[in-house]
C-alpha cells in the first residue's frame, strides 16, 4: 500500500490530488444505505434536490438528481427521516464529498403513506377538500357515468344496483385500467370525458376492494384533481368502507363501496312513481274538496240572494199597499177639504158684500120708490098745512099790527126787542120797525115810568 | 338536463300541494296552480315513461376519437372471467 502510495509523484496539483480522493471514495462507497435526517432541502428549477443528511453528530452533503426526484413518491421535506441509497462522490470544484442518491425511502412509514399524506396536505391547502366545495347530489339523475374497469366486481355491482333501484336510468360507462401503470392518468381522461358528456349528470369513479398498493391510482394527483374540477357532482367508491383515497377526499360523496354509490346517486323508481302518485291524488283531493266548498258556498250565497229577493218583494208589496192607503187617504182628505172649500165658499160667497150688494140693488130703487111717494104724499099735506099755517101767520103777524100802527124797536147792537125802556141808555141807537120802512133813533131820554 | 327539468317539475309540485293543502289561496290562483300541478304530474309520469334505459361504454377508437356504444355487462362479464 505504501509502496504504490510512494510510487505517485511527490508534486501533485488540487485536481489530482482531488481526483484521486474521488477515485477512492467512490471506490470504497459504491453502493451505500444511509439513515439520516434531510436539511437545508434545495430544490432549484434545474429539477435537482440538494439537502444535508444528518444525525445528532454529522452531516453529510446529498444530492437526487432530476431523472430521480422524478421518480420519488413523496415530496422531500425538511426534517424528514430518510433512508437514503446511493454512491459516495466528491464535487471537484469545491472538493466536496458528498452522497449521489439513487432512491430515498422515507424512514417508518411507507413511501406511499407518506406520498398521501403529502399530497393530501398539499391539496387540503389548496381547498380542494372543503365542504364548501362539495355539491349536492341530483335527485334523480337520467344518466350516470360511471368510471372503473369493465372486468371488476364494481361495474357488475353498480349495474346491479341501478338495475334494481332505478331500472329507468341510463348508464355511460368510461372502461379504464383501475391500477397498474398509466392507470391513474386514464382515469383522470376519463373523468373529464364524461364530466363534458352534456347527458351525464353525476359520476361514480372508483374500483372494487384489492391490496392498499392496488387502490393507489386513486390516490394520485391527477385523478384527484380531475374528480374536483368534474362539472357534475362524483361520488367516490373506492374498494372496501376501510380504504380511504384522496378521491374519497374530493368527491363530492363518498361512498364507502360501489354498491352504496349506486344507491348513492338513484332513488328508487318505485318510491318516486309512489310520491308522485300521492301528490297527483291530493292534489285532485285537494281540488275536490275545494271545489265542493266552493260550490257549497256559493249555494249557501244563492239561498241568501234568493231570501234577499223575496223579501225584496215583500216588501215591494208592502210598499205597494201602503202607497195605495196613503193615495186612498189623500184622495179623500183631498175629496173632503175640497167639499168644505166650497161648502166654505158658497158661505162665504152667501156673507160677502157681492150679495148685500146684490141684495141692495133690488132694494134701492124699491125704497126709492117709496121714498118718492112719501115724498109725494107729505108734500101735498104739507103744502096744505103751510097755507093754512099761513093765514093763521098772518093774522098774528106783528106786520098786521104794524099796520095798525103800533112799531117795534130793537136795539141796534144785539137786535133786542126793547119792552122796557130801562132795557136801553141814553144815547143808544135804536131801530124802528114800522109798518113801512124802519127809523133808526138815538134814546135822548129814559122815563121808566109809564105814562106820563 | 331532463333530470333538472324533473327535479324541478317534483319540487314544484310539491310546491303546489303544501300550496294548495295550506288553503288560504283565492279560487282562481288554486284553480290555477291546480292545472299547473295536474300538468307536473302527467310530465313527470311521462319523463319516467319515456327513460330510455340505455347501459352504454365510452369507447376509444385507434384515431383517438371517442365513441358511445352499446354495452351488455352480462356478456362482457362472461367474456373476461
Amino acid at each position: 500500500m505504501t509502496g504504490h502510495n510512494l510510487a505517485l509523484p511527490l508534486l501533485l496539483s488540487v485536481s489530482d490530488v482531488t481526483r484521486l480522493i474521488r477515485n477512492s471514495l467512490e471506490d470504497q462507497f459504491q453502493d451505500v444505505w444511509i439513515e439520516g435526517e434531510i436539511s437545508n432541502l434545495r430544490a432549484p428549477s434545474s429539477g435537482h434536490l440538494y439537502f444535508t443528511l444528518k444525525d445528532s453528530q454529522s452531516q453529510l452533503r446529498g444530492v437526487l438528481f432530476r431523472s430521480g426526484a422524478l421518480r420519488l413518491r413523496f415530496a422531500l421535506q425538511e426534517g424528514l427521516a430518510v433512508i437514503a441509497r446511493g454512491r459516495i462522490s466528491v464535487y471537484e470544484p469545491r472538493g466536496e464529498y458528498q452522497l449521489i442518491v439513487d432512491s430515498l425511502e422515507p424512514k417508518g412509514v411507507g413511501a406511499f403513506q407518506l406520498a398521501f399524506e403529502q399530497l393530501k396536505e398539499r391539496l387540503s391547502q389548496e381547498g380542494l377538500f372543503d365542504e364548501a366545495r362539495k355539491r349536492r347530489l341530483p335527485a334523480f339523475p337520467r344518466t350516470v357515468g360511471v368510471v372503473t374497469s369493465l372486468t371488476g366486481a364494481a361495474i357488475r355491482d353498480i349495474v346491479a344496483v341501478l338495475r334494481r333501484r332505478c331500472p329507468i336510468v341510463n348508464l355511460l360507462i368510461a372502461p379504464v385500467p383501475v391500477q397498474g401503470d398509466g392507470a391513474g392518468a386514464s382515469i383522470a381522461e376519463a373523468i373529464d370525458a364524461l364530466s363534458a358528456m352534456p347527458q351525464v349528470e353525476v359520476l361514480i369513479v372508483g374500483r372494487g376492494g384489492g391490496a392498499s398498493e392496488d387502490l393507489w391510482a386513486f390516490n394520485e394527483e391527477a385523478v384527484v384533481r380531475a374528480i374536483a374540477r368534474s362539472r357534475v357532482p362524483v361520488v367516490s367508491a373506492v374498494g372496501h368502507e376501510i380504504d380511504v383515497t384522496l378521491s374519497d377526499f374530493a368527491a363530492d360523496h363518498r361512498a364507502p363501496t360501489p354498491s352504496a354509490a349506486a344507491e348513492a346517486v338513484v332513488p328508487v323508481l318505485d318510491e318516486i312513481m309512489e310520491r308522485l302518485d300521492e301528490l297527483a291524488r291530493r292534489l285532485s283531493r285537494i281540488v275536490d274538496t275545494m271545489l265542493q266548498m266552493q260550490r257549497h258556498r256559493f249555494e249557501r250565497s244563492l239561498n241568501v240572494l234568493h231570501e234577499i229577493r223575496f223579501r225584496i218583494q215583500t216588501e215591494a208589496q208592502r210598499l205597494d199597499e201602503l202607497r195605495d192607503g196613503l193615495t186612498r187617504i189623500f184622495t179623500e182628505q183631498l175629496t173632503t177639504l175640497h167639499r168644505e172649500m166650497v161648502e166654505r165658499r158658497h158661505l162665504l160667497l152667501a156673507q160677502g158684500p157681492q150679495s148685500r150688494i146684490q141684495r141692495s140693488l133690488v132694494l134701492i130703487p124699491q125704497l126709492c120708490k117709496r121714498l118718492e111717494q112719501e115724498a109725494r104724499r107729505g108734500l101735498i099735506g104739507r103744502r096744505q098745512s103751510v097755507a093754512l099755517q099761513m093765514a093763521a101767520l098772518d093774522a098774528l103777524s106783528p106786520l098786521a099790527i104794524l099796520q095798525r100802527g103800533f112799531s117795534i124797536v130793537q136795539t141796534v147792537s144785539d137786535g133786542r126787542v126793547l119792552r122796557r125802556a130801562s132795557d136801553v141808555a141814553v144815547g143808544a141807537s135804536v131801530q124802528v120797525r114800522l109798518a113801512e120802512g124802519q127809523l133808526v133813533c138815538q134814546v135822548d131820554k129814559v122815563m121808566p115810568s109809564s105814562i106820563a | 338536463m331532463a333530470a333538472v327539468k324533473f327535479e324541478y317539475a317534483m319540487a314544484r309540485l310539491e310546491t303546489i300541494v303544501a300550496e294548495l293543502e295550506k288553503g288560504d289561496l283565492p279560487l282562481d290562483d288554486s284553480l290555477k296552480i291546480f292545472e299547473e300541478g295536474i300538468r307536473l304530474s302527467k310530465t313527470c309520469l311521462k319523463m319516467l315513461e319515456d327513460a330510455e334505459r340505455k347501459v352504454e361504454i365510452l369507447v376509444q377508437e385507434k384515431d383517438g376519437k371517442k365513441r358511445i356504444q352499446a354495452f351488455s355487462p352480462g356478456e362482457d362479464e362472461s367474456e373476461n372471467s
